[in-house]
């Protein structure tokens, strides 16, 4: 009998604790949410598409399908976060350079043509080297010339989407290939969107990386205390340089995804504000935007969960240029909760709330 | 102490000269710059006696769209040194670069300034400033809130009457019901408040149902999502008006996707604005049904005032809009594709 609330005392605070909790409060609360306003909001159906071929539609379908793209950012944003301590807030202008190699190469100088000019995993490969060099600039001005994270990568962001409309020399290339379009949208007999199977792999890929070279372990010491790292033998700089590269990838991915959706780019508007969303979903994770330890699996949960948001608006009508207003709510919240003193104070309440009843037991 | 301070007095008047000596090399060094420009365009028309008319263009960033790109495509061809004029060219999507950019061209002494301003307020005193330095104003593509006198002509498109065109166009299709998805663009631009007003007017007044209003802000990202969540909840709908030809290609994809048919004598009708080629080509497959145009070749208009004002005339009329069509899947033709597509 004694031993039983002790177990339950360091349960609940594991809970409290566990990084898990916010992102999965917050699917939760937007669950039950959806649930008592509308419960057709689960209804999974299997349709159709205009090819013909086997699709589920529903609205979880919908956002596990558009909150991929985020999930993979998420990932690189982690790593980002926890080695240098800082974001990158050049992502979408880097999705759009990517993006832009891509059908530069699909399409050669023709704007329309009726066959690609290279097989698509060579285009992939080239965007995939345009994105990591992205990358790597950005890492190189963060580790080696010690520019804060937010400031070095302010300058592709500013210039990220000229370079990519200068690549294609302004022009909107457009591609009729049907197999291109597989990779934001359905591989023909799967009616799952294939997104969703590539935010996997990337997952995936990544953890074993981090698993099975420490390179997670020496991430996380980076981040945690450089100078210690350092004398452990570690290079601080070719780790940080490592995860703006590793970020890279996850970009020219995402941008992949982005381009294949519609078979076309715009330069101005793809992937608009979605550092703020990636950067959010790292914090949402529960993560320290401050750098040190990190948990990539819930980055790519509060990802999904900053989609369920968004579809969830959408299906309520709300004005789409007001939901960054609804993000800011949340923004609010997440600081709040994660304030020290706020902490400080809700641990003494609940220490409180225990030792009254802990003290009558034992009495 | 006393040191200390004539010290510091005389450090802080040095920086203050340095400053200033910094500005007005600066400025020293632009003007050069420009002179070099005009002697270098002396030098390369030397056949020509006339001297050239000095431009300078404010414009938004052509990579905002296919319409900007075309537009600033078509001006960068007409403005050139052989057409008689030296033109410099400056972008912004943001008002108040663009202002410094006027600044700095009336500074230049340029002969013409046109604008294409990113939004309607604060262009007041700069105008006045244009007007003190003899520079002539030519508005294009977009209005200003400044009184008419501040500018010699400004050219623009009726984007309520393309709405009007576009919503003309659908009521004559009599269809057996009005069910609308309107995806409109970033609020409170000209074209979103022209486009979106027609049909909001008609729709009211012959009781049309919107089954959906957003903004997905010119983006066919949004647009997708926003036709998306619209099928997810199972609304039915068969129109799609689209107040440009991205969004309508997002939602032509949500479409797809859900197995909705589109197109001439299809389920849904979908509806685009600014004749971009491939959007053309999409209502010239049968796809689209209807595609409003937003003239972006303004050139010809703003050379016809510059002729008129060196020949010494005045602008009667200084609003000029432009014409503009609207075009229908069962009547276009390749022709009208390869001369309206942009």
């Amino acid at each position: 009998m004694a031993a039983k609330p002790t177990t339950q005392d360091s349960f609940l605070s594991r809970l409290l604790h566990n990084q898990i909790l916010i992102p999965l409060a917050a699917l939760l609360l937007l669950a039950v949410f959806n649930l008592i306003a509308d419960p057709s909001f689960f209804k999974i159906s299997l349709g159709h598409n205009s090819n013909g071929d086997p699709v589920l539609s529903g609205y979880l379908i919908t956002i596990i399908d558009y909150g991929s793209e985020l999930a993979i950012l998420a990932i690189g944003m982690t790593l980002v976060t926890a080695a240098s301590g800082g974001q990158d807030i050049s992502v979408g202008a880097t999705i759009a350079i990517s993006g832009s190699v891509l059908l530069r190469v699909l399409c050669g100088t023709d704007t329309r043509p009726e066959v690609l000019h290279s097989p698509i995993i060579v285009a992939f490969l080239v965007s995939l080297l345009a994105a990591m060099l992205c990358g790597a600039f950005n890492g190189a001005l963060v580790a080696f010339f010690k520019i804060q994270p937010m400031v070095a990568t302010l300058i592709l962001f500013t210039a990220g989407r000229s370079i990519a409309a200068w690549v294609n020399n302004n022009e909107l290339p457009m591609i009729t290939e049907a197999r291109f379009s597989y990779f934001g949208g359905y591989i023909p007999g799967i009616p799952i969107p294939t997104p969703f199977f590539i935010a996997i792999l990337v997952f995936i890929a990544t953890w074993a990386l981090l698993k099975f070279t420490n390179l997670g372990l020496y991430v996380q010491s980076v981040g945690i205390n450089e100078k210690t790292a350092r004398l452990n033998g570690l290079n601080p700089e070719i780790i940080k340089l490592g995860t703006y590269v590793l970020l890279g990838v996850c970009v020219a991915v995402a941008g992949l995804i982005k381009v294949s959706r519609l078979s076309t780019i715009n330069y101005s508007v793809i992937a608009k504000d979605i550092e703020m969303d990636a950067i959010l979903a790292v914090a949402l994770g529960g993560n320290a935007l401050s750098g040190g330890k990190f948990n990539m699996s819930t980055s790519v949960l509060g990802a999904y969960v900053i989609q369920f948001l968004t579809t969830t608006l959408y299906k309520f009508d709300v004005q789409s240029d007001a939901l960054s207003a609804y993000k800011a709510v949340v923004v609010i919240i997440l600081v709040v909760i994660s304030a020290p003193t706020v902490r400080e104070k809700t641990s003494a309440f609940f220490r409180k709330l225990r030792t009254p009843d802990g003290a009558a037991k034992r009495g | 102490m006393n040191v200390k301070k004539v010290l510091s007095i005389a450090a802080s008047s040095l920086l203050i000269a340095a400053m200033s000596a910094g500005c007005s090399s600066s400025n020293g060094s632009s003007s050069e710059s420009t002179n070099n420009n005009s002697n270098e365009s002396s030098s390369a028309a030397p056949a020509s006696t006339d001297k050239l008319i000095k431009v300078g263009i404010i414009n938004n960033d052509p990579n905002e769209s296919g319409y900007r790109t075309a537009n600033d495509k078509d001006l960068k061809a007409a403005f050139t040194k052989e057409n008689g004029y030296d033109a410099s060219f400056a972008y912004s999507l943001k008002n108040d670069e663009q202002i410094t950019h006027a600044q700095k061209f009336i500074q230049d002494e340029v002969d013409y300034l046109l604008l294409s301003a990113a939004d309607t307020a604060g262009w007041d005193s700069v105008l006045k400033d244009a007007q003190a330095a003899g520079v002539e104003v030519i508005l294009f593509d977009r209005t200003i809130d400044a009184d008419e006198s501040l500018y010699a002509a400004s050219i623009v498109s009726d984007m309520a009457k393309e709405g009007q065109t576009a919503v003309d166009w659908l009521k004559s299709q009599d269809l057996p019901s009005y069910d609308i998805i309107h995806l409109q663009g970033v609020m409170g631009s000209a074209a979103q408040k022209g486009r979106s007003g027609a049909l909001d007017d008609t729709a009211k007044e012959l009781g049309w149902n919107i089954v959906t209003q957003q903004t997905a802000e010119w983006n066919a990202e949004k647009a997708q999502q926003i036709v998306q969540s619209a099928i997810d909840s199972g609304k039915e709908f068969n129109v799609i008006y689209a107040e440009n030809d991205d969004m309508a290609k997002g939602a032509v994809a949500a479409l797809d996707k859900a197995n909705i048919s589109h197109g001439v004598g299809k389920d849904v009708v979908v509806m685009g604005f600014d004749c971009n080629k491939w959007a053309l080509e999409e209502l010239l497959a049968q796809n689209w049904n209807y595609d409003g145009q937003c003239n972006p070749f303004q050139s010809s208009y703003i050379k016809d005032i510059i002729d008129t004002l060196e020949s010494g005339g005045t602008v009667a009329n200084k609003t000029i809009i432009m014409d503009e069509k609207g075009f229908d899947a069962s009547t276009i033709t390749q022709e009208d594709v390869d001369n309206f597509g942009i």
